[in-house]
Parts: C-alpha cells; sequence; structure tokens
C-alpha cells in the first residue's frame, strides 16, 4: 500500500474550525490511514464562522449554526472530535501535547490551527461594564441575542467600523436595534479598502438608519443607571444598552511561542505549511506565510485561506510534493449588498472605478500598482470579481481607459492589452 | 419534501430527502463527496457546482446571473451548471438528478 508507512501515525490537530477540520478531511482524501485526533475548546459542532455576524445574527434563535460537516461525517471518516477540551502546552521534544484535563496526548505530527481572538481595547470602564461583546464564536451571538432579548429596539454601540463592526451593525438594525458605529480613523474600512468603497458603505449604512461617526477615539465607559455611556477624547458621549467591539484581532500564537517554534506577526510557515519545528505544521489565521503571486509574506484572516492552506498542509503530511499558491478572496454581506474581493490591495497607487449601468448599486474598483492589477472590490458585480480573478493569476496587463468606460461590454477580450 | 439524487465522480447514486435549506447544505450534511460548500452558501465560492439531468432542468430552473458569473470560475460548466447553493429545497425539486462536478 502506497501509504501503509502512516498505518500507525498519529496526526493531532489543535483547533477544529475552518482549517483544523478542513484539514482532518484532506488528510484523509490524500490517503493518511493513521489516527486523526481533532481537538477544541468550542463545545459546538465546528460551524461555519462567516454567518454569525450574517445571516445567524439575525435569525430565529431556535436557528441551528450551520456545521462545516455532519456529526456523521467524523465517524465515518475516522476522524475523532474532542470538544470542549483545551490544549494548554506542546511539548515539540517529547512530540505530545497538554491538555485541560491534566491528560497528555502524543502525536507524529502536529497541527497548530489555533486561530485568532478579538482585540479588548484596554478603555477605562469596558471590561466591568455589562452587555460587552465581542463576536467570533456562537457563543457570542448567544450572549447578544440574550441580551437584545424580546425586545430588540436597544441601543447598540458598535467600537469599530471595519467589516465585523458593520456587519453587526447592519444585521442588528435589521431586526430593530438602534445602532451606532463609532471608528476611530477618518474613514470607516480605513485600513482594508480605497476611500471610494469607504464612501459607498458610510452612505448605505447612514440610508439604513445605522449612525456611523468617525475621529472617534472611545477614552472610557462610564455606568449609568441600567446603561452604560461611552465616551470619546472630543467630548462626545453614547448611551448604550450593549456594546460590541470590534477592533480586530490577535492570533492565538501562545502554544506556539511557548514550545519555541518561530513567530513573525503570526507563526511562521514555509509553503507546505511547515512550522520551523520538526513535524509541527501551522494553518489559518495564525499563520504568516509566503504568497508566491504577490511574492511576500503576508497574515490572512479569511476562510479561503484557511481552507487551501488546510489543503496543502494534508498533502505535504501525507508526503507530496506542494505548493501553497493562491490568489486571496474575500466576502462581505451587508443589508442586500454583496461585496466580493479578489487579490491583495496593499501596495496600490491608483485605482479604476467603473460603475455599471444599473437600478441597483454595481460598481468596483480596481486597484493597480503602476499597470499591475493587484486586486478587485466587486460590489453587486460577480462578474468583475470573476474577471479580476481570472486577469490576476495570469498577470493581464489592462486597458484602462477602456476599462473605466461602462458603455464598453463587460468581457475579458474588451480590455486586455497585448 | 424532496427527494434528490447525486451522481458522485465515482459514479455513486445518493439519494437524499430534506424539506428546508439549500441542496447544497443537504450533500454537506450526507458527505457527498465533492460538494464542499466552502463559503457557507452564499454563493461566492463555487465549490457546489452541480451538472442538473438535462430532462430536470424544468424542476430546478437556469442559473440566475451571479451564479452564472460564478460558474465561470468553476471548471466544467454547461448550460445545465448550476452552483446547488442556490437550489432551495422544495416539492418542486423533488425527483431531481445532479451529477457532482468534476
Amino acid at each position: 500500500m502506497l501509504h501503509s508507512k502512516h498505518n500507525k501515525k498519529k496526526c493531532v490537530i489543535i483547533g477544529a474550525s475552518h482549517a483544523g477540520v478542513n484539514c482532518a478531511f484532506a488528510l484523509r482524501k490524500e490517503g493518511w490511514q493513521g489516527e486523526i485526533i481533532l481537538y477544541d475548546s468550542d463545545p459546538e459542532l465546528p460551524y461555519h464562522r462567516p454567518p454569525l455576524s450574517k445571516t445567524y445574527l439575525t435569525s430565529a434563535p431556535s436557528d441551528v449554526l450551520s456545521p462545516l460537516k455532519s456529526a456523521d461525517s467524523y465517524v465515518r471518516e475516522d476522524i475523532q472530535l474532542n470538544l470542549g477540551l483545551t490544549v494548554t502546552a506542546i511539548n515539540a521534544k517529547e512530540q505530545n501535547i497538554t491538555l485541560s484535563n491534566n491528560t497528555s496526548q502524543s502525536y507524529d505530527t502536529l497541527v497548530i490551527a489555533t486561530g485568532a481572538r478579538p482585540i479588548i481595547p484596554k478603555i477605562p470602564g469596558l471590561a466591568d461594564a455589562k452587555n460587552v461583546f465581542q463576536l467570533r464564536t456562537a457563543a457570542d451571538v448567544a450572549g447578544i441575542r440574550n441580551a437584545l432579548g424580546s425586545k430588540p429596539n436597544k441601543n447598540v454601540v458598535v467600537i469599530g467600523g471595519g467589516y465585523i463592526g458593520l456587519e453587526i451593525a447592519a444585521s442588528l438594525k435589521k431586526i430593530g436595534a438602534s445602532v451606532t458605529v463609532l471608528e476611530r480613523e477618518n474613514r470607516i474600512l480605513e485600513r482594508v479598502t480605497a476611500p471610494e468603497i469607504s464612501d459607498f458603505f458610510q452612505t448605505l449604512h447612514q440610508k439604513n438608519g445605522v449612525d456611523i461617526f468617525t475621529h472617534k477615539n472611545v477614552t472610557v465607559v462610564e455606568k449609568e443607571n441600567n446603561t452604560v455611556k461611552v465616551v470619546c477624547d472630543d467630548g462626545s458621549t453614547f448611551t448604550a444598552d450593549i456594546i460590541i467591539v470590534g477592533v480586530g484581532i490577535q492570533v492565538n500564537t501562545e502554544l506556539a511561542k511557548q514550545a519555541n517554534i518561530e513567530i513573525e506577526n503570526g507563526i511562521k510557515v514555509d509553503a507546505s505549511a511547515r512550522t520551523s519545528t520538526k513535524n509541527i505544521y501551522a494553518l489559518g489565521d495564525n499563520t504568516y506565510h509566503y504568497n508566491a503571486h504577490y511574492k511576500k509574506y503576508v497574515r490572512l484572516e479569511s476562510v479561503q485561506n484557511a481552507v487551501d492552506q488546510a489543503k496543502v498542509a494534508a498533502a505535504s503530511i501525507c508526503e507530496k510534493e506542494v505548493a501553497y499558491d493562491t490568489i486571496p478572496w474575500f466576502w462581505s454581506d451587508q443589508y442586500d449588498v454583496k461585496l466580493q474581493i479578489v487579490g491583495l490591495s496593499n501596495g496600490y497607487d491608483n485605482i479604476v472605478i467603473r460603475i455599471e449601468d444599473k437600478e441597483q448599486p454595481c460598481f468596483s474598483i480596481w486597484y493597480f500598482n503602476g499597470s499591475v492589477l493587484l486586486s478587485v472590490d466587486a460590489i453587486n458585480n460577480a462578474k468583475a470579481y470573476v474577471m479580476g480573478t481570472k486577469f490576476i493569476k495570469t498577470n493581464q496587463l489592462i486597458n484602462k481607459e477602456k476599462l473605466a468606460d461602462s458603455s464598453i461590454e463587460f468581457k475579458p477580450a474588451n480590455f486586455i492589452t497585448q | 419534501m424532496a427527494k434528490v439524487t447525486f451522481i458522485t465522480n465515482n459514479n455513486e447514486a445518493i439519494v437524499l430527502e430534506g424539506t428546508t435549506g439549500s441542496v447544497m447544505a443537504l450533500a454537506v450534511a450526507h458527505n457527498v463527496k465533492g460538494i464542499d460548500g466552502d463559503c457557507g452558501g452564499v454563493c461566492s465560492c463555487a465549490t457546489c457546482h452541480v451538472h442538473v439531468k438535462p430532462e430536470d432542468m424544468v424542476k430546478t430552473g437556469q442559473a440566475s446571473e451571479i451564479e452564472m458569473d460564478m460558474l465561470e470560475l468553476a471548471d466544467n460548466s454547461n448550460e445545465y451548471s448550476r452552483l446547488c447553493c442556490r437550489l432551495e429545497l422544495s416539492d418542486d425539486l423533488d425527483g431531481v438528478v445532479l451529477t457532482v462536478a468534476k
């Protein structure tokens, strides 16, 4: 048998979300015949995270999470799923891990897919205030739903105008809350998009009745009867029944660090998702990895990266020659607007905007460095997303004047420069 | 209630029944190989591509505009292609035969 040498080997995976679960199933697909043991501190059957801030937040409390794989699938593929158990230490020398129930588990190959957790800024009064939430897990959503109770017309202050904060704002508005978003920078989504996209989403939210304020640096949270007062450094105050913090994440690298695995803005891995330590791999949000297309190391918070890196790691663990080489993609749904992003826009120095002549907003922003297309943001425009994906993959030179002219039919052949 | 038949890449026929949700969710719940649904069913990833049996196109209808666009990212798409996260289970779908795209 081709892989009979793997027969008695154990692959232990820390973290059972998009990265860890997909790695487990990909291992079986690649022919791994040994044990596969998954651990996660989250007690829920592993679920899709993106819907948490979108449809799941607005659906009925009885609605179930959408599982990544059915419970049966784990049994069928002989994958041991240990939920509600936290890994507390990695002993790389002895090749074992320690668990929160004081037992240990040996491994031949270890995969660290521990992801990230939300940053809770050190704002005086925030930690002690009632009804302060973050959003990363199903339990976080349950907390928010519970705080909203039967009367969702509460005052919600969202700290942070990034994708997660804006998605939460849109979802809570939809179910009747009064929502205010406070952004510290001079525009929402400043780190990730061009000003035109920020403006579009700011207007979209305002049209839907969500208040967005920029240049709002929250300095203190004060108790005020049953509510709290959110105070900003310009003296403005906002009353809140519920505060939701969405100011970014920090990667869960503590276990790796303590095991002396190389860390650089995340767990540093090679093109096969191998860390600096023998027989230990890392994948997903917590990795600092090389992107072959953009020729630089990046850390990405995305489902695509988690899933694709998981497949590469699984193949590598089964001793196949593979290298991670993908164009990153992302999406965000707010109200009835679908944003699709392909590529990485960092380092852009010029953009092309193409606005389609349609009733509903439909446009795309093309980010270039000189003549090189880096990334596309497509608003309700899957065509632009798909064409952008193909152009980026093939390093296609593009006629920008034609691209910007929406009277020219949206077909790849019309924009190609020989 | 709809009975849906999936033909997988190794020519196995899997017959499943469901009443609500998408055909993609039904497939994932029963581990139908080749239907990944990486994006969770929001038409963002094109990993739930199926070919509808030509005579069953009346049950499913044609792909929508966004689906058609996304299908350009999928291999082997043709006029019978659908992304099955866009197919909602209902009586109308009963008896449909879907071949998982390669």
